[in-house]
């Protein structure tokens, strides 16, 4: 049995652990404005709010409820379209939609709308951002998006009195399932690993989502981290960060662009505003994808994981977790339990750069994370790593070596470009092949030297004439 | 306010933002309702040995499991000619063809159970490209000449002369609303379908056969798509077919909803091109002589790939004069998804051809591209097409002008070019395109379109015609032709779904024509009405029926005024019939199709725009910093939705050339099918300064419904400007030696690969 608020309503529904959130919303509520699009949590016509008391307040994010579970309802706010208003009685982002002619086929605008209502709410992911950015998890292929942009100037975040919601969420008891647990805590999530070691933790379910959506596997019994208080911490001092296990991705945004810019620009650039809204860095490390964003710039800047198993814990650079394509160092009945980063010298040379068909909401072709110490005009120390480029995230040891010890100058650049052929054999795929990622590898390298040098090298940060 | 010429919002405006817009997939779930799956074969080419379903028969749920075996009539889904089977029997011909299907009690277990069969295939040779079909012969219809004059002459006596190839991928519709369809049994062997589809009328007659009734058995039913763009011409009849058939056999409703991959893997696609010219030009880069080589891969089936491929013919002059010109049109068979109608159709890869030459000239002769553009327009004396359509309404050159000075192309260009001498990583690149769009059916028959109003006796009036609202506001549109011809709000005008019981034989919502030729059925059918009352209030009040006007203060004759639907409730009374339907056949179109010569086209549509990029010569990244766009909608029925659909066939345009790539593993299997793999835009791509405007002076030289302009497609090939910029900011990595082999889609990987080889020139 999981509760959950909707429009007011405490809704009690018995739900397995891998009934989607969306098949709950359109096939047991009736509630049809939500729509699948992709199954994915590619499109965002799926798009819905969810409420859930952070502090003292309500904090809403835009999620897909496509690859969400409906165990993860349990004790939030939910709101759909229909939450919103009816033809008669438009809410503000609905009456600016319509106003603007947002809206051509319609089916891809409910979700559209959530993604705006969750912005009109200062909701996760969106304070302070441009909509493009908060609206990248949606895709129309009506309008060219002119009138949706528009439509949101027009309806900028407003405060908003949730005292109702904050009632209908304080003390709604805890849910169950047959095949799933919920922990609240970190000692009751490894006490349940060592009781369930085959169980499958999920944290924002964006990738174990697709397992069911798209491959129609079954997860067998499910442990959900995302309401494990203990490990949705987030630390921040002098000599790093250190982000738990279930802390998302929009919640960990503002601490990592601290710690350098690039981190920050690449949150901007990880999928979009509902998947960043679910997703976890811990998730994005512990299930060892080889296309993963941040464990390539988590290895270049020297992080390193801990792991909990019962009561025992252990710690290991980032990059020793990785063994092979899919095999990862985690032992049964053991969980990620945190990332440590650490604070980065201030004269370090850093570049985090992302390579994709598509600006926004699409996986690497090639991460490239490059991390150099200069000392006297030589490079006394290099970290880099790659994604995309082999079968897990990698270090580039030999052409880390073939740069320590140089001068930091463009021929040093241009000597070690070549040993990045002994560092990756990449394959051809879908998002590239094999030689222009390593094409392209070299040159960023080219672009790490040149833009130290001053010149312009990103396509980003240039205006028309 | 006017109800024509005046930006009303969408029809299903508030409807779409609340999400109480109802698509198939909405509908309340019918007593007994069998979902469906298709189980797909894994093969590009291969002889089924043997097909083992017992799986998928025990698999939970399940409720029956049809093969090829048990369509009774015609398994068939190809709309042109009989070869495109609904399931395939004893070869396969393509990866991902339809094997059998699975009727089951949930979404869930239909899927799940399709993936259960186990196939014994014997491989036979299987031929995926361009060049493999064409190394063996295999085309889907004989290879079509257009030509004038004497072109191998004229290259000959030309004083420059190069040749170039470019290849063009294809593209993914990509709908929101993935195809879908429900049929439910009827009495005494009658279905009724709820299909998303541009084309109702032939999802009744496929379905008929495929049953083996009479079409006056079938009735198909649309009120929204989720989107269509060509994508639901052809291929919403599968799914309909399906439920059809599951409905018929089990007398029980069917609902066939493809997933998201599904879709992606078993419909088809816009055609890929591959290019070749060889073009003779004088000094000033006027052309003289074109050879033009046009190659695409149809796949598997015929579908509209002739008539696509006769508009990439039609569209190889784009805005241009050709004095001597041939082109050759190869319309290649391969063991692949059949490609199918997308926006443009054909169009946009015509017109592209002939851009790049336009690109390619200038790069030779060191002109500025837009020159080069404008020294080959169409103009008086040299204004006739290849296929000897004089451009009687060519607003080309003043479009053109009006938007270089609005869009300070000149000042940008130079400005460009400075950015480009101060910038060793990234170049930038700016280009002016215009657009001239055929505007008509080529298959003559299908310009015609019907439509039906009816008055009931309180005055509210329904309306329902042939055409099909996808998103392009086409309802809206109409309805608005409606009320104006009663001077009555909008509102008044029920619009009512789409329906073969109501207006029969009606051609797909398609080639840009839905508001020219539904919009002018639907002005007649309410002229009549009109003619009917003012005729009986006219004998009434003793004026004349011209003395009775329709106004907004209600309808006028002689010294009394009364509300329409005061006097509709007097005609009901008198016995006046208050419906009527509508026809329009549009005039003065003929081709001869073996000549490649005639008046295919009722008038022409225009547009111009100007991009600006930036590129990334390490990475080939680039962004599409501003466009100016000035469109050509004639006097525009609706400026808000005509609006829409330029900037939204812009930014399609622009993803088509440049994010969203096709990729086909070795063996034949889609690997980009599904938004995780496949890059429609998203809102960060729309260029940070966009300008569109319509063209204030636009009005059709012909009479066509208040003298608007088809708006559908024709935006779509602004995007070409992109592409054109693109070439010149390569062409600036590397200068003097050239244009770039620049090939499309533009991925930064192709973008650097056009660096690579101009830099190895």
């Amino acid at each position: 049995m999981i509760r959950f608020l909707l429009d007011g309503q405490v809704m009690k529904i018995e739900a397995g652990a891998q009934e989607t959130a969306l098949h709950l919303i359109r096939e047991r509520l009736g509630r049809k404005g939500t729509k699948e699009g992709c199954g994915e949590g590619d499109c965002g016509a799926c798009t819905v709010l969810l409420g859930e008391i952070v502090g003292s307040t309500v904090q809403w994010r835009a999620v897909n409820s496509c690859i969400l579970f409906a165990p993860m309802l349990d004790g939030k706010a939910l709101v759909t379209v229909e939450s919103l208003g009816a033809p008669d009685r438009l809410c503000a982002v609905q009456g600016e939609m319509v106003a603007r002619h947002g809206s051509q086929c319609g089916f891809c605008t409910p979700g559209f709308i959530m993604s705006l209502e969750g912005r009109a709410r200062g909701g996760l992911g969106t304070v302070g951002r441009p909509v493009a950015d908060v609206l990248s998890g949606n895709l129309c292929r009506c309008t060219g998006y002119g009138p949706i942009l528009d439509s949101a100037a027009a309806c900028p975040p407003a405060p908003r009195d949730d005292g109702d919601v904050l009632a209908g969420l304080t003390g709604l008891p805890r849910g169950e399932g047959e095949n799933w647990h919920a922990p609240r805590s970190a000692d009751e999530l490894a006490a349940l690993l060592m009781a369930y070691p085959e169980a499958r933790i999920v944290a924002g379910a964006t990738d174990v989502g697709l397992w069911v959506t798209k491959q129609l596997r079954d997860l067998g019994r499910v442990i959900f981290i995302g309401d494990v208080a203990d490990l949705r911490g987030i630390g921040e001092n002098e000599a790093g960060v250190t982000l738990g296990a279930a802390v998302r991705y929009s919640e960990s945004w503002d601490v990592l662009a601290r710690l350098h810019p690039d981190l920050g620009e690449l949150m901007r650039r990880i999928a979009g505003t509902p998947v960043r809204n679910a997703g976890t860095i811990g998730g994005n490390i512990a299930n060892g994808s080889p296309i993963g964003d941040m464990p390539p710039a988590l290895i270049a800047l020297g992080a390193t994981l801990t792991l909990r198993r019962g009561d025992m814990r252990r710690e290991m650079a980032l990059e020793d977790y990785f063994l092979a394509y899919g095999k990862q160092d985690r032992r049964e009945g053991e969980f990620v339990e945190s990332v440590f980063i650490p604070r980065p010298a201030s004269d370090a040379v850093i570049a985090i750069i992302k390579l994709s068909k598509r600006f926004d909401s699409d996986i690497s072709a090639v991460l490239g994370a490059f991390h150099l110490s200069i000392e006297d005009g030589m490079i006394a120390r290099a970290r880099i790593a790659f994604g995309g480029m082999a079968a897990t995230p990698k270090r580039a040891h030999a052409t880390e070596e073939a740069l320590i010890g140089k001068a930091w100058e463009e021929a040093t650049i241009e000597a070690a470009i070549p040993a990045l052929s002994r560092d990756y054999q990449p394959l051809s795929d879908v998002r590239g092949s094999s030689a222009y990622r390593l094409a392209v590898a070299g040159n960023l390298l080219r672009r790490l030297w040149l833009a130290q040098s001053g010149e312009a090298v990103s396509v980003l940060e240039v205006g028309h004439g | 306010m006017a109800e024509v010429h005046t930006p009303h919002a969408h029809d299903s405006a508030r409807l779409h933002v609340t999400g109480a817009a109802a698509y198939i997939d909405d509908l309340p779930a019918p007593a007994g309702l069998l979902h469906l799956a298709f189980g797909l074969c894994a093969r590009a080419h291969a002889r089924v040995l043997a097909m083992d379903l017992s799986a998928v028969r025990a698999a939970p749920g399940v409720v029956g499991v049809y093969t090829a075996a048990d369509i009774p009539g015609d398994n068939n889904v190809g709309p042109l000619r009989h070869d495109e089977p609904l399931l395939a029997s004893d070869e396969v011909h393509f990866a991902g063809q339809p094997l059998f299907l699975v009727a089951a009690q949930s979404y869930d277990s239909a899927r799940r159970a399709a993936r259960l069969a186990k196939v014994d295939y014997e491989d036979l040779p299987a031929h995926l490209t361009v060049a493999q079909a064409l190394a063996a012969g295999d085309h889907i219809e004989p290879t079509q000449r257009m030509a004038r004059g004497d072109a191998d002459a004229a290259l000959a006596a030309s004083p420059r002369r190069l040749s170039g190839r470019l290849e063009i991928g294809g593209q993914e519709h990509f709908y929101l609303e993935g195809q879908i369809a429900q049929a439910m049994p009827m009495e005494d062997g009658q279905t009724h379908v709820w299909s998303s589809t541009q084309h109702p009328s032939e999802v009744q007659h496929l379905v008929a056969h495929l049953l083996g009734r009479p079409s006056a058995d079938v009735t198909v039913e649309a009120r929204r798509l989720g989107g269509g763009f060509g994508g639901k011409e052809t291929q919403a009849t599968a799914p309909a077919a399906a439920c059809a058939l599951v409905a018929m056999k089990t007398g029980r409703p069917a609902r066939l909803r493809y997933d998201r991959d599904d879709d992606m893997v078993l419909t088809g696609k816009r055609h890929d091109f591959v290019i070749r010219y060889d073009v003779g030009f004088d000094d000033e880069g006027v052309l003289i002589g074109l050879k033009l080589d046009l190659a695409s891969r149809c796949g598997i089936s015929m579908d509209l790939s002739p008539s696509i491929n006769d508009r990439a013919m039609f569209h190889a002059d784009n805005a241009y004069w050709l004095p001597a010109v041939e082109i050759l049109s190869h319309r290649l068979r391969t063991n692949t998804v059949s490609n199918t109608a997308f926006r443009g159709f054909g169009g946009p890869q015509g017109m592209i051809a002939i851009e790049r030459i336009m690109d390619d000239v200038a790069a030779a002769v060191g002109r500025d591209p837009l020159d080069v553009r404008r020294a080959n327009l169409y103009a008086p004396g040299r204004d006739i097409t290849p296929y000897g359509m004089r451009v009687a309404d060519n607003v080309a050159p003043r479009i053109m002008d009006e938007l270089a000075v609005s869009c300070d192309y000149a000042a940008r260009r130079a400005a460009v070019a400075d950015f480009n001498a101060s910038h060793r990583v990234l170049k930038k690149g700016i280009a002016l395109t215009p657009v001239k769009f055929g505007i008509s059916f080529t298959a003559q028959h299908l310009n015609q379109a019907g439509a039906l109003v009816l008055v009931y006796a309180d005055g509210s009036i329904q309306l329902n015609h042939g055409g099909i609202e996808m998103g392009q506001g086409l309802y809206t549109k109409v309805a608005q032709v409606v009320a104006d011809v009663f001077a009555l709000p909008l509102s008044r005008i029920r619009i009512t779904a789409t329906r073969t019981d109501k207006v029969p034989n009606t051609s797909a919502t398609a080639a840009s024509s839905g508001s020219d030729l539904n919009g002018m059925a639907a002005y007649y059918a309410a002229m009549e009405i009109r003619g009917r009352m003012a005729a009986w209030l006219a004998a009434q009040n003793g004026v004349t029926a011209q003395d009775v006007r329709f106004t907004r203060e209600g309808v006028v004759a002689g010294d009394t005024t009364m509300p329409f639907s005061a006097l509709a409730r007097m005609a009901y009374m008198a016995r006046v019939p208050l419906w009527a339907s509508g026809f329009y056949a549009t005039p003065d179109i003929h081709y001869d199709r073996a000549a490649h010569h005639g008046r295919p086209f009722y008038y022409f549509a225009y547009g111009a725009a100007c991009s600006e990029v930036v590129i990334d010569t390490l990475t080939g990244e680039h962004k599409v910093l501003r466009t100016d766009i000035l469109h050509d909608a004639g006097r525009s029925l609706n400026p808000a939705i005509d609006l829409g659909q330029v900037e939204g066939g812009f930014i399609q345009g622009m993803g088509w050339l440049t994010t969203e790539e096709l990729v086909f593993h070795p063996d034949g299997r889609l690997l980009s099918h599904a938004p995780s793999t496949y890059k429609i835009p998203t809102a960060g791509d729309r260029p940070a300064h966009m300008d569109i405007r319509l063209w204030d002076r636009g009005e059709n030289v012909e009479p066509t419904i208040h003298r608007s302009k088809a708006v559908g497609e024709p935006p779509f090939m602004l995007a070409i400007s992109v592409f054109s910029a693109l070439s010149e900011a390569v062409m600036a990595a590397a200068p003097g030696v050239g244009l770039p082999a620049l090939d499309a889609p533009a991925t930064p990987e192709r973008v650097l690969k056009a660096i690579a080889e101009l830099k190895a020139r």
